[in-house]
């Protein structure tokens, strides 16, 4: 599968890296969640992050999030360090989780509204930035209808559009599209790459093979470690395979801890 | 029967893998007898007892001196004048002021005839009653013991006899109620909440689709509580027995039964609930607010029931608890047998089979 | 302070849809002081007797008749035998029993002593203590009539010390009176202990808690924003309540208005922080509800709600003496009943306002952006 957009690869030597990751690890007790991964992200990059269930990419991306501790190892996200920055972090980055996390009772709009003003974001620029927002995303009926009675598809795109609000430079996706159609899935994309365009840093992770293709560089994590990081089409060649599909199940049936 | 097994095992594992309320299903009863039992008296003791001995002469002073050796006062020998009598008692420093007069020897021994003047706090009643009591029995005595002793005086000595309950104890009553709510918590609020939690995460629909009985689903369900109820039951007999001394007077035996028919009661009444709401925030405001309050106030086992307004009454009689806990009364404190708590257990039977039914129409009626 | 303002006006929205606590406002007040202080009535009145009169003559005649004269009993039965008279005491008909021997007044002539036996059900302690009390007053005021009328000859009556009583701030000595002040009190408990104990929680099972957490949002400004919106509940159910209270029992406070609020102000702030803090430690909602009934339990056994703080045992006043409810709950009906001054309720506000701010600044400290 083509991606949608064209896109550009960033040259890396365009700006300082937005994620900067070394020996990062987690530990729960003695299990190694996370184990010594390094990694670096370009501004304005779509990073993909793959790995089964459990392989350890929501521990990963809560760290650099700033949820989450550390156990070892360094990491910095917008210049930030993660262990004693992590408020400074939150500043500049979007997060969307796997687990929709917008207010049911509250409508589009009022969501729209709580977080920009939760960033620090202006009332005038809030104002102006929602009513733009409202009308991309073709809500205006919905816009005053609580967000519980909205399908999953259009949660999804609000909760994108909320990360995407006050403007971070890096953007958070926790298994965006879990549940979608594929048409959705599809606008979703678009709205990612339109970002990227803007010169968001994408970071996303997903189980969806094809939406690796959409990547300009794909990590895959097998039992808390990084077993490949390249740009799709490097992968494919280096494993002799057709598409990412196969590239993920010959390096996902070692996983011992596995669940998928 | 194996089915059965392996869905009560999965049901075990949900209760007592929640250490925390775990921890407060046992904490609860042991903090409940220890309060009950010593911290919450009936009893007034420590009052504090301005005296004003205006008169400061050899009466006066004995009167002040027979209150101070009282345990029900703390004593303090203070002139005040009524205003600062009156910001004492805002302040709340004093209870009572007992002001004696100017010349109360001379008015008892010459006039024959001396007036005290006692003023209480009436913000707190049942004190200002009490307060009145002590102080007129002690009056009484001291008025007593300043007569020459006629040589012929009839005497009336009242022996009193503590029926069930011999050294007065203050706690002996609450443990039947204690036990109620315990067993209420249990069975009807815990119950209830683990089966609409299902209905929630949705996990309720792929039991219902698989080839298990859905009666045997709640069933199952049960069991873990009633396990559990049994476990606090015998805690708290346990903790009457050996913190409170509260002597179990009847047949052990016929109480576990009550107990137990209580606790069917409880769990009809859980499973209703549950069957009847969609939220866990429902459920729990239903069992908390809507059946914790009334076994509290209507069981009479803190506010007496025969105090109440009659509609109250007859309120009350719905409630299981009252049953559940006049029948251990019976049975634990007056050693009665059978014969005289047939009664409550069949309004019990009868509640537990009219909540049985209505519960397992209404479950038979969303399946269909 | 700006962000302050988006957080608060997003609590306000999400409680005021929410219509389990809309209703909570205004029934619950209504309810709880409708039912509470008519059922919590620890008045011992209706002292139920049973007597067995052995004798019958013109002294028991005396005797039972100022019994029944006194007001504290109701007769219930005149039983033949103490064996009846016992079977009343089992069934719950009567509370204590009092036994009139055979030949009472002949012995009390001729030898001038006689036993009385009273038999009491010792199980309700309150009931059985004051009733036994009762009795025991109106025999030894017997005693004292019938030594005068013994007596006969025209001895020197004896002196008399006469005890002149007045109970201030509720000359009737209602009930209801002391109490409805409290029910108050465990209103506003209630309400605010719950509600917040439920909130934070709530949103960590619904998840919405991970997308605060990774905005760049100060911990004391979501504590606040969650604390504000059930501050402003409680002081509308303190405005029913007190509404219910003049209506229904004819209370007005006797002291100033302003000062009962401001004070219910300071607590509020303290309870709710309590609450917030058992929001913060819990898993989820269930575990909020148990970990928050149990501690909002001993708070009102422990206030002295309906038993005497006073009359504790020692250890038992240090716990008291150690939770914000006891010293407001004593203040508010210093307030309400007395009419107590700003500074006669001066160390109140002092201890609230320390309670207030180490409770949420646990609340806070507890709360964690980053596990």
């Amino acid at each position: 599968m083509d991606p949608v957009i064209n896109h550009q690869l960033p040259s890396p030597a365009t700006a300082d890296a937005a994620i900067e990751c070394r020996e990062l690890s987690k530990k729960f007790g003695d299990f190694m969640a996370v184990d010594r991964i390094s990694f670096h992200v370009q501004p304005g990059e779509i990073f993909g992050f793959l790995g089964a269930n459990g392989a350890g990419k929501t521990t990963a991306m809560r760290m650099l999030c700033g949820l989450s501790y550390p156990s070892s190892g360094h990491a910095t996200v917008a210049g930030f360090d993660v262990y004693r920055e992590q408020e400074k972090i939150k500043q500049h980055i979007g997060y969307m989780s796997q687990k929709f996390s917008l207010y049911d009772d509250l409508t589009p709009l009022e969501n729209i509204r709580f977080f920009g003003g939760v960033y620090g974001v202006a009332e005038r620029v809030i104002k102006e930035r929602s009513r733009e927002l409202v009308q991309s995303l073709g809500l205006e009926k919905e816009a005053n209808k609580l967000v519980g009675a909205l399908p999953l598809g259009w949660k999804q795109k609000l909760a994108f559009a909320v990360a995407l609000f006050h403007r971070p430079r890096i953007v958070f996706l926790d298994e965006p599209t879990g549940g979608v159609d594929p048409v959705t899935r599809r606008q979703f994309w678009d709205m990612i790459y339109e970002a990227a365009e803007k010169g968001v840093t994408i970071f996303v992770t997903t189980h969806y093979m094809d939406e690796a293709e959409y990547c300009d560089r794909v990590t895959i994590m097998v039992d808390g470690k990084i077993e490949a990081l390249d740009t799709p089409v490097h992968l494919k060649h280096r494993f002799h395979c057709d598409n990412m599909d196969e590239v993920f199940y010959r390096l996902a049936r070692t996983a011992q801890r596995s669940d998928a | 029967m194996k089915q059965l097994f392996v869905f009560i095992r999965k049901e075990f594992y949900h209760v007592f893998r929640d250490r925390r309320t775990l921890l407060i299903l046992f904490g609860l009863p042991l903090v409940q007898i220890l309060l009950f039992g010593y911290a919450l008296t009936s009893e007034v003791k420590n009052i504090d007892l301005v005296v004003t001995n205006v008169s400061n002469d050899v009466l006066g002073q004995r009167l002040t001196n027979q209150l101070r050796s009282s345990a029900f006062f703390n004593v303090q020998e203070q002139p005040l004048s009524p205003t600062q009598i009156e910001s004492a008692f805002k302040k709340g420093q004093i209870k009572a002021a007992l002001i004696i007069p100017a010349g109360f020897s001379a008015d008892f021994t010459k006039a024959r005839h001396a007036t005290l003047q006692l003023l209480t706090d009436g913000s707190e009643p049942n004190i200002s009653k009490t307060v009145l009591q002590y102080v007129n029995a002690i009056v009484q005595d001291f008025q007593r013991a300043q007569q020459p002793v006629t040589s012929i005086s009839p005497v009336i000595t009242p022996e009193v006899r503590l029926l069930y309950n011999e050294e007065g104890n203050g706690s002996i009553n609450y443990v039947p109620g204690v036990l109620a709510l315990i067993l209420m918590i249990v069975c009807t609020a815990l119950t209830s909440v683990a089966v609409v939690r299902e209905k929630e995460t949705g996990t309720m629909e792929i039991l219902l689709v698989s080839p298990f009985k859905p009666v045997m689903v709640l069933v199952a369900k049960a069991i873990p509580f009633l396990i559990l109820s049994l476990a606090n039951f015998a805690f708290i007999l346990l903790l009457a027995v050996y913190l409170l001394q509260v002597p179990i007077a009847g047949s052990l035996l016929l109480l576990f039964i009550i107990t137990l028919l209580f606790i069917a009661t409880s769990l009809s009444f859980g499973l209703l609930i549950s069957n009847a709401t969609n939220s866990q925030q429902v459920a729990l405001l239903i069992s908390m607010m809507g059946l914790m309050l009334p076994t509290i106030i209507f069981t009479g086992f803190i506010f007496p029931l025969e105090n109440m307004p009659l509609p109250f009454r007859w309120i009350s009689n719905l409630v299981p608890a009252k049953w559940y806990y006049a029948a251990v009364r019976s049975v634990m404190l007056k050693g009665l047998g059978l014969a005289d708590v047939w009664k409550e257990m069949s309004v019990l039977c009868g509640m537990t089979i009219v909540l049985l039914s209505i519960t397992v129409k209404r479950f038979k009626i969303r399946l269909a | 302070m700006k962000r302050l303002r988006f957080i608060l006006q997003k609590e306000f929205r999400q409680m005021f849809r929410d219509r389990t606590i809309l209703a909570m406002m205004f029934m619950l007040p209504l309810i709880q002081l409708g039912i509470l202080p008519l059922a919590m009535n620890l008045d011992v009145k209706h002292i139920n007797l049973a007597i067995v009169d052995n004798d019958h003559s013109t002294y028991t005649q005396k005797l039972i008749s100022k019994i029944g004269a006194s007001g504290y009993f109701i007769i219930v039965t005149t039983a033949p035998a103490y064996k009846q008279a016992l079977f009343t005491l089992e069934n719950g008909t009567a509370d204590i029993i009092l036994e009139i021997p055979a030949s009472f007044e002949r012995n009390l002539i001729r030898e001038g002593s006689q036993p009385l036996n009273v038999t009491v059900d010792a199980i309700n302690g309150i009931k059985s203590g004051i009733g036994a009390a009762y009795l025991l007053t109106v025999i030894r005021d017997f005693n004292q009539d019938i030594r005068l009328l013994n007596n006969g000859q025209p001895v020197i009556a004896p002196a008399v010390i006469d005890t002149a009583t007045s109970a201030w701030f509720n000359p009737y000595e209602k009930f209801t009176w002391y109490i409805v002040p409290g029910v108050l009190v465990l209103l506003l408990t209630l309400v605010g202990g719950f509600l917040s104990a439920l909130n934070i929680v709530r949103e960590k099972e619904i998840g919405t808690i991970e997308q605060i957490n990774v905005t760049p949002v100060k911990k004391w400004q979501f504590i606040l924003g969650k604390l504000v919106p059930f501050w402003v509940v409680g002081m509308i159910v303190l405005t029913v309540g007190l509404l219910v209270a003049r209506l229904f029992y004819g209370i007005i406070p006797v002291g100033s208005l302003f000062l009962l609020y401001l004070l219910a102000a300071v607590y509020l702030i303290a309870l709710l922080g309590f609450g917030l803090l058992v929001s913060t430690i819990s898993n989820n909602q269930l575990q909020a509800m148990f970990i928050a009934f149990f501690f909002i339990m001993i708070f009102v056994l422990m206030s002295g709600l309906f038993t005497s703080v006073d009359s504790m045992p020692a250890w038992a006043r240090t716990i008291a003496a150690g939770l914000p409810i006891t010293h407001f709950m004593k203040a508010v009906r210093m307030i309400i009943l007395k009419g107590s001054s700003f500074k006669d309720v001066l160390p109140v506000f002092i201890i609230e306002g320390l309670f207030a701010i180490g409770l949420n600044a646990l609340a806070i400290w507890n709360y964690r952006k980053t596990q």
